[in-house]
């Protein structure tokens, strides 16, 4: 099989792997191994193995007709080969220990041995060896908030849970509960929770990740939303990581915290600097903002996304940057101490039912860009975004991020970064995809306009 | 299990083993094998007989104590029996003294049964103590690639065993995130150094509150496992 990016060592070291995963496998008497990968919507798909053929999944990997997953295959090459990364081997806490069960994340390959294009892992694993090319570690922490509900019906409304707000101490909430025994799960998968609390909305829940390096990261993600998903539904509780679920209250977001290392320098930090950024830092920033228009169809891939990016809920609408200005679409929070390990960027568009796959990828290469091509970084925006007219930001040259899905695909379908990041197979799948999507939006009638319609007009 | 099978064994009943004490002898690389009664001792038995053996009679006391004198009325007596019994069948060991060697009160405490069988076997058995490394309530077997603390099975990634391992062989000695991220990954990895930071986090959360500590911090230098031997 193939070894990606590692010497003899690396073998040897794989080979080791395998042996460690085979024997926790018998020695704690695991029934069922789950094999995990992620669609190209950003969808957790799974099978199961029995422990008798994990080695032979570890060796050879396990051959799946791909044309059933969303994204995966043309029909000529349906077959593909899902390898599990033995790193990523760990028994799920939540099930049964009689029935111990197991999962390892894969990366899914040809025949042949070789990546395959409609991978979202494989895609995040060639940009990261891109950045590494250029002495680069990237980094990613996110702040991830979602919604408890009961259970939903056909055509029912979202019910909340509680009516606490940010920073509410709702201790006899069930919804507490649920997070604080989603978080002792979270840690026992090895994903170490950085802060949690009540959001600003009923029901809202927000927990924070420490960082990783941006593949474990996007792996957490996907273990995450399952977590969460399914710790709710033990208590018969719906999670949800639906953008905009309830009107007139805030959405849920996936800021995302990026740091780059090179040589074991955070490379965004210069103590010089008025902001405490270093030039590579403002470059970042500023690839961030020439693309962020091209690249919101990845980070925000639902026509619901578009309803939570709008003015009055500290989501971003501005293309902009600033220290402390929650506005804007690209926060550089001001570190406590002087310390250089913190400096860090903050992208705040991002919403948590992106696939983080493809969002960090189209982030990352956006940043990279911005360093490589030396683009000018324009000044802070450090006034309310929000309470200016047009024609002022105009004056500033502030641009809007795409007000819609439509919007937003009609940047990326002519975004040459966009098309070399994710690859020509899952560019053009993406772009079909979320077309349809949005042509099955736009024939839909919906209750707000016979309301305001029908009788009217 | 390994690939040749240990010369000497521990029998344990009742079949299916009680899973604590099935769990404490994987743990401290005890060989054992499970028998259900007193008739299949010996078609079970290896080849240099058996070495001792656990018998829960806090289930079914009758059949236990059935089996511990088959084990003692045969030919070649078997020694070092440790028999489970609940606190209310404490009387029951009276007049009972010549059946077994030492008693451990069921339910099971793994620590207490792992330092009872320590103290039977020691020297006695073929347990490959290399293989395991210990430091405080910490124990790793580097044959069957199992951690536990406080007797409790640790779930880790292989790279959280590896790293858990290595600081463990070195207790006291402070290591550099560089050091370690060569000694351990030993390969060029997304994350660089600052991998370590990540693992030892990890780690540490794994352990819990009351043994996070025994990773700790050396600001600026790296980290350390256990106590600095300088203390």
């Amino acid at each position: 099989m193939p070894v990606l990016g590692v010497g003899e060592k690396g073998v040897e070291m794989i080979e080791q792997q395998r042996d460690y995963v085979l024997r926790t496998v018998e020695e704690r008497g695991i029934r069922l191994v789950r094999l995990w990968f992620t669609d190209v919507l950003g969808n957790l798909k799974s099978f199961a193995i029995s422990p008798a053929e994990m080695e032979n999944a570890l060796n050879d990997g396990m051959i799946f007709d791909g044309s059933a997953i969303d994204g995966f295959s043309r029909v000529q090459e349906s077959d593909v080969l899902a390898l599990p990364d033995a790193n990523t081997f760990e028994v799920l806490p939540w099930v049964d220990p009689k029935g111990a069960e197991a999962r390892v994340f894969c990366d899914i390959a040809k025949l042949d041995g070789t990546a395959f294009d409609g991978d979202p892992r494989q895609v995040l694993r060639r940009n990261l060896n891109a950045a590494r090319e250029m002495g680069y570690q990237f980094y990613v922490a996110p702040d991830i908030e979602y919604f408890y509900f009961d259970p939903p019906t056909v055509d029912s409304k979202p019910i909340p849970l509680d009516e606490g707000s940010f920073f509410d101490l709702t201790s006899s909430d069930i919804t507490s509960s649920l997070r604080k025994e989603t978080i002792r799960t979270l840690e026992t998968m090895s994903i170490p929770v950085e802060y949690s609390f009540h959001e600003d909305s009923p029901s809202q829940h927000e927990i924070d990740l420490r960082q990783t390096d941006a593949l474990t990261m996007a792996d957490s993600v996907m273990t995450f939303r399952l977590v969460v998903k399914e710790i709710a539904a033990l208590h018969k509780v719906h999670a949800t990581f639906m953008p905009k679920p309830l009107e007139g209250v805030q959405g849920s977001g996936m800021h995302l915290h990026l740091y780059l290392f090179k040589d074991e320098q955070n490379v965004f930090h210069d103590g010089e600097d008025q902001y405490n950024l270093s030039s590579t830092a403002k470059h970042f920033i500023a690839g961030l903002l020439r693309h962020a228009a091209e690249i919101t169809a990845v980070t925000n891939q639902n026509v619901n996304s578009y309803k939570r990016l709008v003015p009055g809920f500290e989501a971003p609408i501005h293309i902009s940057w600033a220290r402390n200005n929650r506005s804007g679409l690209v926060r550089v929070p001001v570190q406590k101490r002087n310390s250089d390990q913190a400096t860090r960027i903050e992208y705040r568009s991002p919403d948590p039912a992106c696939n983080p796959y493809l969002a960090f990828s189209v982030i990352l290469a956006a940043g990279l860009r911005g360093i490589k091509e030396q683009y000018e970084l324009p000044p802070e925006a450090d006034s309310n975004l929000f309470e200016m007219g047009d024609d002022m930001l105009a004056k500033l040259g502030i641009e809007q991020l795409p007000q819609s899905m439509s919007d937003a695909l009609h940047v990326m379908e002519r975004s040459e970064l966009v098309a070399e990041t994710l690859g020509e197979h899952i560019f053009e799948w993406f772009l079909r995809n979320k077309r349809a999507e949005w042509r099955g939006y736009k024939t839909h009638i919906s209750q707000y306009e016979l309301n305001r319609y029908l009788r009217s007009l | 299990m390994s690939d040749h099978e240990p010369d000497r064994m521990l029998a344990v009943f009742p079949d299916p083993a009680p899973i604590d004490v099935a769990r404490t002898l994987d743990l401290s690389g005890y060989p054992w094998k499970a028998v259900k009664s007193g008739e299949v001792l010996d078609k079970l038995e290896p080849g240099s007989g058996w070495a001792g053996a656990i018998v829960d009679c806090s289930q079914d006391p009758e059949s236990g104590w059935a089996i511990c004198r088959a084990l003692r009325r045969r030919e070649d007596p078997v020694g070092r029996v440790i028999v489970l019994v609940t606190g209310a069948q404490l009387p029951d060991l009276e007049m009972r003294d010549d059946l077994f060697d030492d008693f451990c009160l069921a339910p099971v405490h793994p620590r207490e049964l792992d330092s009872r069988l320590r103290h039977l076997f020691y020297a006695d058995l073929a347990v490959s103590h290399e293989s395991l490394i210990e430091y405080s309530d910490l124990v790793l077997n580097t044959e069957t690639y199992q951690a536990s603390v406080g007797g409790k099975p640790l779930d880790l990634t292989y790279m959280e065993y590896e790293l858990l391992k290595f600081l463990a062989q070195n207790p006291g000695k402070v290591f550099s995130r560089e050091v370690l991220l060569s000694r351990v990954w030993g390969y060029e990895y997304f994350g660089g150094a600052r991998t370590v930071d990540v693992h030892i986090r990890r780690l540490r959360a794994k352990l819990g509150e009351e043994h996070a500590n025994l990773i700790e911090t050396v600001r600026s230098v790296g980290y350390r496992f256990g106590q600095s031997r300088w203390n």
